[in-house]
């Protein structure tokens, strides 16, 4: 009997459930989604270093989890008490027919039971299809090559999501019993019964609230970015927080008040349709609404900044990788190395004679003395780059030295500078496909890429500086520096190379390093992985051939710094993908079912409209509007705190994240955001359609 | 004077073949324009059917009824809710005033929704404002006013838009008797002064004796019909009175 009862006011209030089924099936699917991630396809193909991130990955994901359990439980307890609250008169003709509340509990457990059972297996259908794809997003983002498609289902994360949603629904049932139990049968058959007073804002303290915020969340928004020079510490920003979300609220409490002011002067608009209800009843209800308004806006803020950022983050690095590796392998060695040297924890080294020895010669020989297939290379190059103790970073610096001193304290003033011959540098840049540079005699360039170090650079070479090699001098010829490398690295680390004249008197001894980059002779991925493991694996016969020698190449490959740092990137968006979702549904959920909780309460007035002559169009058409502004404002005020926000974020990644790169990943957040908050808007107006319609 | 309502046999059914209740067992009569008409009868004696039936709000079995020429029964959809937007005008025992919405803006809206321009509705707000004597409140919420006011301004919505025919239900029905006695008064200004033409549903005969012609329903059929005619309303008060106790119907009724 209970069961029936129980199965049948579901299907009789299947749109009311709507809201709450949405969440749950939702929350099901994104938790089954990443909590899968371990056991997908591309997971399986990736290599080693990459299989050490991805576990790092998966643990993180798993703490995260928890909290986003919490969330989410926290959410359905909320939503929950919403659907009983809207049953309150059901409930108590239950109780006037002499039914006792742990039969109305029962009720409700049952129902719980019901909507839980069937959101968890269409949550879980729905996370298992949509994990699909993720896998090809993963494949994608971690390069791993997937040839064949095979269908994954990963029954640990079953398990799981089917044990933390088990304990939230246990936790409804347990908050809805101490619901029910409270319930008093007058309270109960008079809920529909509530007199609302409208409280009247002054509007001339609404208009000056709202400048006064205005003119806050102008100043703290001018602070990140125009001025973002002056934040140089992190307790200077969290003032800025502050006022942030202070303006926030005062921007929800005023400016109902404030548009009302503004539109009622413009009797056209004001007076059109059902325009002044609508006004009237965002202002009536905005009272209720700041708080909540206020949090899923800066909710939304958040999940917009963090989503576009990290993918921008992410595609910038991507790009710039490509970019910063065009080889497959960079090879270094140091060249003449002395007898005995002192290393900087003043420990006292000395060198083999072999060690001494192979420093003397390329790194080709020493290649080829090792063992080395030969074959497995091509595009081969290797270049001497030089150093000397007349040409130091103070010496380059000349005049500005004691000036840059007092700026950075920090920096090695006494390390040799790197000097390369231009048609030793042409070669690789001809390789690498980068800028090629002629020089003249008596001239050289300075190449860098390192921001930071470029500024000092420039500087200096603004004002000419004149450097010494071998009592010759030579004039920068030009007044900044160029771009350019010759190591491979993740991004632009180039601190700088002072390129000089072929014919410049530059001798053996002065050799610093052997420099060699190569590419694989190989066409395929897998053959790649083949010939980096010459280079990478311990098993490696050459790598042991080189140590039990002692001897020391180093060296960086493509792969290897790719794997390091896609992983990095990779981590940082799923998990920011993942939060920004959840922050997304909980915000979302919250402000559709406050949204059905006012439809409920003013059922009521739109009765009076429909009296009095309204059709239902206009009805309808009043009630979108109103809805549309209540989850519209939030997101406005997000995306405005966002173009701010994203800025400041992108400055705060200093290069690691370029501007460029934020279109795609702002069109993706919209998407995302626009699909999960578009189908809750038009769940909320659905419901209250419903809810509103006369019987 | 032309007829503004011509009820022509109207039947109205509820439930089934077996279980059949009449609400409305062929009713017929005419209003003419500027009358004020009363309909009385007992709960259940089919007068509230016959208001919603008239208002559209609900649809005849058989029979037809013409507002102005043209036949209600046959309209649908759209048409019907324009219709009762610019023919009709309502007054509801409740008030049924938006509490959100000011006095001027209670008025306002039922001209917004017809679409009339901005200065047209200012203009007229304020005209029938101060003739229904509300100016000064025209700025105040429905809960900062009394219920004689209150019950003004839902007048004064009703006849704002010039309708054909105002439907008042039970408008004294919240009322305490020296509101009822204003807002009566009001009516009879309505009428007499802007040619208003009032069919008033309501059980209680003081307010009843403020109509020039009452119909008396007993169990969906006309009963009874009193008029006015060149008496004082003293004695139309006696004369409704007596077709009440004629009716057998509830003296509590009377007051």
């Amino acid at each position: 009997m209970l069961f029936k009862l129980s199965f049948n006011n579901m299907k009789k209030s299947i749109k009311d459930y709507a809201i709450y089924f949405l969440t749950l099936v939702l929350g099901v699917a994104i938790f089954y989604m990443f909590n899968s991630l371990d056991s997908q396809q591309a997971m399986l193909q990736v290599s080693q270093s990459q299989r050490e991130m991805i576990k790092l990955m998966i643990e993180m994901l798993g703490y995260i989890s928890v909290f986003v359990a919490v969330v989410l439980g926290l959410l359905i307890v909320y939503a929950s008490n919403f659907l009983i609250n809207r049953r309150k008169k059901e409930f108590g003709i239950y109780m006037t027919l002499g039914m006792g509340r742990r039969q109305i509990s029962k009720i409700i457990l049952m129902e719980t039971i019901f909507v839980g059972i069937i959101s968890l297996a269409i949550g879980l259908i729905i996370g298992i299809f949509a994990s699909q794809f993720m896998s090809i997003l993963v494949a994608k983002m971690f390069e791993a090559n997937m040839s064949e498609f095979q269908f994954v289902f990963s029954k640990e994360a079953c398990i799981k999501t089917c044990i933390y949603f088990a304990v939230m629904y246990i936790a409804v049932m347990f908050f809805n019993t101490i619901t029910v139990s409270r319930y008093k049968l007058i309270n109960l058959l008079n809920a529909s019964k509530k007199n609302e007073r409208v409280k009247i804002k002054n509007p001339f303290i609404c208009i000056l609230v709202f400048l006064i915020a205005i003119s806050l969340l102008g100043y703290a928004y001018w602070k990140v970015t125009g001025d973002f020079q002056s934040l140089n510490t992190a307790d200077k920003i969290l003032p800025l927080i502050i006022m942030g979300i202070v303006s926030t609220i005062l921007i929800f409490w005023s400016l109902s008040g404030f548009i009302l002011q503004l539109i009622q002067t413009r009797k056209k608009i004001y007076l059109k349709d059902t325009n002044m209800f609508v006004l009237r009843q965002i202002n009536n209800k905005i009272n209720t609404m700041v708080a909540s308004m206020s949090v899923i806006c800066l909710m939304l803020f958040m999940t917009i900044s963090i989503l576009s950022s990290s993918l921008a983050l992410r595609n910038t690095m991507q790009r710039e990788l490509i970019d910063m590796t065009p080889v497959d392998l960079n090879l270094y060695k140091i060249a003449n190395l002395p007898e005995k040297t002192v290393n900087r924890y003043g420990k006292e080294i000395i060198y083999t004679k072999e060690q001494i020895e192979d420093s003397r010669i390329t790194i080709l020989e020493t290649l080829k003395n090792n063992e080395f297939d030969m074959k497995v290379l091509k595009d081969i190059i290797e270049i001497p780059t030089y150093a000397t103790n007349e040409l130091t970073y103070k010496d380059f610096l000349g005049d500005m030295y004691e000036e840059t001193k007092v700026e950075f304290p920090g920096l090695a003033y006494d390390k040799t500078e790197q000097i390369v011959k231009v048609s030793d540098y042409n070669k690789i840049a001809r390789l690498y496909g980068i800028d090629e540079y002629n020089l003249n005699d008596s001239e050289y360039i300075m190449i860098c890429n390192f921001d930071s170090m470029k500024q000092i650079r420039d500087k200096v070479l603004k004002n000419g500086s004149i450097i010494n090699i071998a009592g010759k001098k030579y004039n920068s010829k030009y007044s900044e520096c160029k771009s350019g490398f010759i190591q491979m690295s993740t991004s632009h680390t180039n601190t700088g190379i002072i390129i000089v004249p072929d014919n410049c008197t530059l001798t053996n001894d002065m050799k610093e390093m052997s420099f060699l980059v190569a590419n694989y002779n190989v066409n395929t991925e897998e053959e790649k992985e083949k010939v980096e493991e010459l280079f990478s694996s311990r098993s490696s016969g050459f790598i042991q051939n080189l140590s039990d020698k002692g001897l020391m190449i180093d060296g960086f490959t493509k792969i290897s710094i790719m794997e390091a740092s896609v992983g990095l990137a990779t981590i940082v968006t799923f998990i920011a993908i993942y939060l920004g979702v959840i922050f997304l549904i909980a915000s979302s959920a919250i402000l559709a079912l406050k949204q059905l909780t006012d439809s409920s309460d003013n059922k009521q007035r739109y009765t009076i409209l429909r009296k009095i002559g309204c059709d239902e169009n206009m009805i309808n058409k009043s009630l979108f509007r109103q809805i549309g502004i209540f989850f519209g404002v939030p997101l406005a005020l997000a995306i405005i705190h966002s173009v701010f926000g994203i800025q400041f974020a992108i400055q705060m990644m200093a290069g690691l994240a370029s501007k460029n790169d934020l279109l795609p990943s702002v069109i993706a957040t919209v998407i995302i955001i626009g699909t999960i908050y578009g189908l809750y808007f038009w769940a909320t107006y659905l419901g209250s359609k419903n809810i509103i319609k006369e019987e | 004077m032309g007829k503004v309502l011509e009820v022509k046999n109207i039947e109205k059914y509820y439930g089934n073949k077996s279980n059949l209740t009449k609400a409305i067992n062929n009713i017929s009569f005419d209003v003419e324009k500027g009358e004020f008409v009363g309909i009385m009868g007992a709960s259940g004696s089919g007068k509230s059917t016959l208001l919603n039936i008239i208002s559209t709000i609900d649809r005849v079995t058989s029979g037809h009824i013409i507002v102005n020429g043209e036949d209600i029964t046959k309209l649908k959809g759209n048409k019907l809710n324009k219709f009762r937007r610019e023919e009709l005008g309502f007054i509801f025992q409740d008030f049924n005033l938006l509490d959100t919405l000011t006095a001027y803006e209670n008025i306002a809206i039922a001209l917004t929704i017809q679409k009339v321009n901005a200065k047209e509705i200012d203009k007229r707000v304020n005209e029938i404002a101060d003739k229904l004597g509300i100016k000064e409140i025209l700025k105040k919420y429905p809960y900062q006013v009394s219920g004689g006011q209150k019950q003004r301004i839902a007048s004064a919505r009703a006849i704002i838009t010039n309708p054909k025919l105002i439907l008042a239900d039970e408008p004294t029905g919240a009322l305490d008797s020296k509101s009822a006695r204003q807002l009566l008064e009001n009516f009879e200004f309505l009428n007499k002064k802007m040619d208003a033409t009032i069919l008033m549903v309501t059980h209680d005969a003081f307010t009843a004796s403020y109509a020039n012609r009452i119909l008396f329903i007993k169990d969906g059929k006309i009963f009874n019909e009193v008029i006015k005619g060149n008496g004082t309303r003293k004695q139309f008060f006696e004369k409704i009175i007596e077709v009440q106790t004629l009716l057998g119907g509830d003296l509590n009724d009377v007051i």
